[in-house]
């Protein structure tokens, strides 16, 4: 986790001899440089909408709004700008998911979910299809609110999405996609498990 | 009949909020609040056990250490710094939160986070769902191989296990591999596309740490330089997060 290893490595005084990066920020610099070939020419027709979650270890807890804005050049370069929708509040400003900090496995699932509610509704309110979550609890977390409250919106890794686009995912990589996407632009269908 | 009263005045007993500032930078800002609420207002965790975060600064404020250090409204608040960035005089409520946490006793403490921590603690992995060194590994090249064959386009694919030399050194979090190792591939794939040179480590190659959810210095800290030994170790220049 980010933020663990930034925050330890400076509240410990663990020298160190690398620099402590993201993975967002180098998806959006091989986007620039054109080493990642990613279109959204597949959702031209479909026009299936996404909003994305700011992951706060990553984004108010390390880098901040610039690193916010590389993810949604990537989510943008890979759905289309026109189907975009994001979150009010967002960047810095956005909401924990309520998966964070030990909470998903704290016990307190009522609680959680009840914290989480806010997420659902701000998620509801884009009217997107989708959310992509970056972060495994946030995934998670976000995952069982759609369940919960009921609005059944799936819920993707932004490397799902990425793969999608370049036409390189796989039949068995699918588990998160809504029906809608199982069968678009499936790399080695004859693979299936 | 009187309410009992509260005597103010005497010599004033160091309280828990005066130790968490003896802590922080600045102290913090502890004493700062201008009691707006504006954090309490954006707080996904206000309401809960009937706490915001606040009241909760001010109850510490007020020297209510055993309801501060008891409420376990400290598990339900996520230390997301959402009330540090919207508040005009910066207090960092979440250190306050996660002193709190830290002065339950072990065993008090949730005991699905203990676990994870100490599953993290259990081997050189770091990883919160116990696996060894040794499984990650074999997980991480059955599934290649498989991938290779699967789909030839990425025969040549690599992921990579103690790559001297890596530039970046990438972690991942272990419910991936342990629990839906196809979930690995799509990021497997776009550093090979890109031609990024990284590797795994053998050791620390977990990228949760719910000791620093159980704040548990020690432990958050043995993570942390886990993996940095061996980041250090294989000469690689970026410590990459996938979350």
């Amino acid at each position: 986790m980010t933020f663990a290893v930034r925050a330890g490595l400076k509240k410990f005084k663990i020298e160190h001899r690398f620099e402590v990066k993201n993975i967002y920020e180098y998806y959006a610099k091989w986007i620039r440089e054109g080493k990642l070939k990613v279109n959204s020419d597949w959702n031209k027709d479909l026009k299936i909408k996404f909003t994305v979650q700011d992951p706060c270890q990553i984004v108010r807890k390390s880098f901040g709004d610039p690193i916010a804005e590389d993810l949604r050049f990537v989510v943008k370069s890979v759905v289309g700008e026109e189907n975009f929708i994001d979150m009010t509040p967002n960047r810095s400003n956005n909401y924990c998911c309520g998966g964070g900090g030990g909470f998903l496995q704290s016990g307190f699932k009522d609680q959680r979910l009840e914290y989480g509610r806010l997420k659902d509704e701000q998620i509801k309110a884009t009217g997107a299809d989708y959310c992509i979550a970056g972060c495994h609890n946030c995934h998670a977390q976000i995952h069982e609110l759609s369940e919960h409250y009921g609005g059944h919106y799936p819920v993707v890794h932004l490397w799902t999405m990425i793969c999608l686009s370049l036409g390189i995912l796989g039949p068995n990589e699918r588990t998160y996609l809504g029906d809608d996407l199982k069968e678009v632009n499936v790399f080695h269908p004859e693979s299936a498990m | 009949m009187m309410e009992k009263v509260i005597k103010l005045g005497g010599k004033k007993q160091s309280t828990f909020m005066d130790m968490v500032k003896g802590l922080l930078p600045e102290g913090g800002n502890l004493n700062l609040c201008l009691t707006c609420g504006a954090c309490s207002s954006g707080c996904p965790a206000t309401g809960l056990e009937n706490m915001d975060p606040r009241k909760f600064l001010r109850m510490a404020a007020l020297g209510m250490d055993d309801e501060v250090t008891s409420t376990p409204w400290v598990w339900m608040c996520t230390m997301c710094q959402r009330c540090i960035y919207v508040c005009p005089m910066k207090i960092d409520i979440p250190q306050l939160v996660y002193n709190a946490r830290n002065t339950w006793p072990r065993d008090k403490r949730p005991k699905g986070i203990l676990g994870s921590c100490d599953m993290a603690l259990k081997n050189e992995s770091g990883s919160a769902m116990g696996t060894s060194p040794e499984d990650f590994a074999f997980v991480v090249e059955d599934i290649l191989a498989e991938y290779q064959e699967a789909q030839p386009e990425f025969k040549d694919m690599e992921a990579p296990i103690d790559k001297m030399g890596a530039e970046f050194f990438l972690n991942q979090n272990s419910r991936e591999p342990v629990t839906e190792p196809d979930e690995m591939l799509p990021l497997w794939k776009i550093l090979h596309l890109v031609g990024a040179n990284w590797t795994y480590g053998s050791k620390g190659w977990g990228g949760e740490n719910y000791c620093l959810f159980l704040a548990e210095d020690a432990s958050w800290k043995h993570l942390v330089r886990q993996s940095t030994d061996k980041a250090h170790e294989l000469g690689c220049k970026t410590f990459l997060n996938t979350e």
